[in-house]
């Protein structure tokens, strides 16, 4: 099976690589999502530990 | 006995709240006289607005209209869509009603004494859903015949009509319930108790809606009949707890 | 608001050190710091598992014989589907478990969680939708699976619609589980209902999405593929469980030191 063959998938190729990219793309969206809310996150939360520090 | 009447026929609603605090004797005010108390203290309040208690029907009745004007005036083909159609209507209809269920109470505080009154939160509760389906839910049990007429339903398909919107618009008013419950301390939850309900009530529809369909078909409805009153049971159990655990949540401060 | 640290469940373990596991796990400064660790174990072996079920999947996988190459779908599509459901069930056991215990760490699983299931309903749907067209040839069918679906889709949507309207973050997250555990005793009953209501019109010889009887070298990549997709989803939860937890860690002493020594 060479690779022309790989990519139509019997005729299929649309659907099944729509399908397999979108699933990756959701995946890697996730993660990506995830990753950067939670340095938002502890960015957020060292101002706020800073603040309460200073205070004292 | 006389303080008792007189507190009821007043309708600020603290007072028949400390006719329900204040009890016959003992601390405890016996459970059925709760219930009755909040029901008919409810109803009466409903009563004095006849117009909104009509507005959950009125609707059932547009919404049913809607469908012979965007589908079809032939009355074989509505016929095949009127247990649906009637059913879809019905939820709707219900969760009309639903918005303003508890949100008086929680605004001038009534439910606040209730939530600490040391009554049971869930019997308080489920009495206003009985309310709301004795004002909303019954009412489109009588009518639904008259407007399903209109679908093409025929007449003795009557009784099994009825006998299952009752069933199904009181799981709609346990549901819708718990929906409001959890919704009523939100500025603007109405549209998001229609999210909230109206996927739960899908089983009821599929339910509800096939033994109408089964009915004009002439055929046995006992099946999901049971499935319905089952489901009904199952929500009866459990809905007040978790009408009353929605209620404390959205009332704390 | 430290006094929500009190009434955690941090304080001194019971008898023995049979609790001591629950109640280490319980307290979130060891919640933050073990997902932490935990990620990469998590994340990185499923890429793996990933690259070996594609590899399985799509080249040594021999084509059907009734539906070719398109059955290759079901690689993404039944994963997805039996995540949507189970992320439901963690969810509304992590909410039941924060509302009936008062654990803040629950309420933020059940918070973290949420958004995941989401996404793998709607890829459910969209893969199953794709994977429609050439099958039935219409885009959408309401066959039990995709209808079912799409009700959890709404469950899902009501579950973080609710938590959202929600100024308070308590509020939130207490209302949201009553909604939760309304949900998931409903699932079932949704279930049900949809598979009674879609045998009833379209009769049990209609095809669902399912596969075609698998052979083993069409199985194996599935299993891996499953078992990947729990490790990303298991991966992606560590971070939104921190996140989470920050969000409701105020003035935790705790947060210092933890983020002092990342």
């Amino acid at each position: 099976m060479n690779l022309t063959e790989f990519f139509a998938m019997s005729g299929y190729g649309a659907y099944i690589w729509s399908c397999y990219g979108l699933t990756a793309a959701v995946l890697i969206f996730m993660a990506w999502r995830a990753r950067s809310e939670l340095r938002a996150e502890i960015v957020r939360a060292q101002r706020r530990v800073q603040v309460a520090e200073q205070r004292e | 006995m006389q303080s008792d009447s007189a507190a009821m026929r007043s309708d600020t609603p603290s007072s028949s709240m400390s006719v329900a605090t204040a009890g016959v004797g003992p601390a405890r005010t016996g459970l059925m006289r709760i219930t009755s108390l909040v029901i008919v203290r409810d109803v009466k309040l409903a009563v004095r607005h006849l117009d909104q208690v009509l507005q959950p029907l009125v609707f059932f009745a547009i919404v049913v209209t809607l469908f012979p004007l965007a589908i079809s005036p032939v009355i074989d083909e509505l016929r095949k869509i009127s247990a649906g159609v009637v059913w879809v209507a019905a939820m709707l209809a219900s969760l009309i009603a639903l918005e303003s269920l508890f949100r008086a109470d929680v605004e001038d505080g009534t439910m606040e004494q209730w939530v600490l009154s040391g009554q049971p939160l869930s019997l308080l509760l489920f009495s206003k859903t009985i309310t709301h389906w004795l004002l909303a839910g019954l009412p489109l049990v009588i009518a639904a015949p008259i407007i399903g007429t209109g679908l093409g339903i025929p007449v003795s398909v009557w009784p099994v009509l009825m006998g299952t919107l009752a069933i199904g618009t009181g799981s709609l008013s346990i549901l819708g319930a718990i929906g409001a419950a959890l919704t009523v301390s939100l500025r603007r939850g109405s549209a998001l108790l229609a999210l909230l309900v109206l996927p739960l009530e899908i089983p009821v529809l599929i339910f509800g809606a096939r033994v109408v369909d089964l009915a004009m078909h002439g055929e046995p409805v006992t099946g999901p009949l049971n499935l319905l009153a089952a489901m009904l049971l199952l929500f009866l159990s459990l809905g007040p707890l978790a009408m009353a655990a929605a209620m404390r949540i959205s009332v704390e401060s | 608001m430290t006094s929500n640290t009190e009434s955690e469940v941090t304080a001194a373990p019971r008898s023995g050190s049979r609790w001591l596991w629950f109640h280490k796990l319980s307290s979130p400064p060891y919640a933050f710091r073990t997902a932490g660790n935990l990620r990469p174990w998590f994340f990185w072996p499923s890429l793996i598992l990933m690259a070996f079920a594609l590899y399985g999947g799509l080249i040594l996988a021999p084509p059907d014989y009734q539906q070719k190459d398109a059955f290759r779908i079901i690689y993404v599509h039944v994963p997805s589907a039996i995540l949507s459901l189970q992320v439901y069930v963690v969810m509304a056991v992590a909410a039941a478990v924060g509302l009936i215990w008062r654990m803040k760490l629950a309420h933020a699983l059940a918070a973290a969680v949420a958004p995941l299931g989401a996404w793998f309903t709607f890829l459910c749907l969209a893969t199953g939708s794709i994977y429609g067209k050439p099958m039935w040839g219409t885009w959408w069918e309401w066959e039990p699976r995709l209808t079912s679906e799409l009700i959890m889709l709404f469950l899902y949507l009501g579950f973080m619609a609710l938590r959202n309207s929600f100024d308070d973050l308590q509020r939130a997250d207490r209302a949201a589980a009553v909604l939760a555990i309304v949900g998931v005793v409903n699932v079932p009953i949704v279930k049900f209902s949809v598979q009674w209501w879609n045998s009833l019109h379209q009769g049990p010889t209609f095809s669902k999405l399912d596969a075609p009887s698998m052979t083993a070298s069409m199985a194996w990549p599935w299993g891996l593929m499953m078992l990947a997709f729990v490790l990303y989803f298991a991966a992606v939860t560590c971070d939104r469980l921190r996140s989470e937890i920050l969000r409701r860690e105020r003035n935790a002493s705790w947060l210092a030191e933890s983020l002092r020594s990342r």
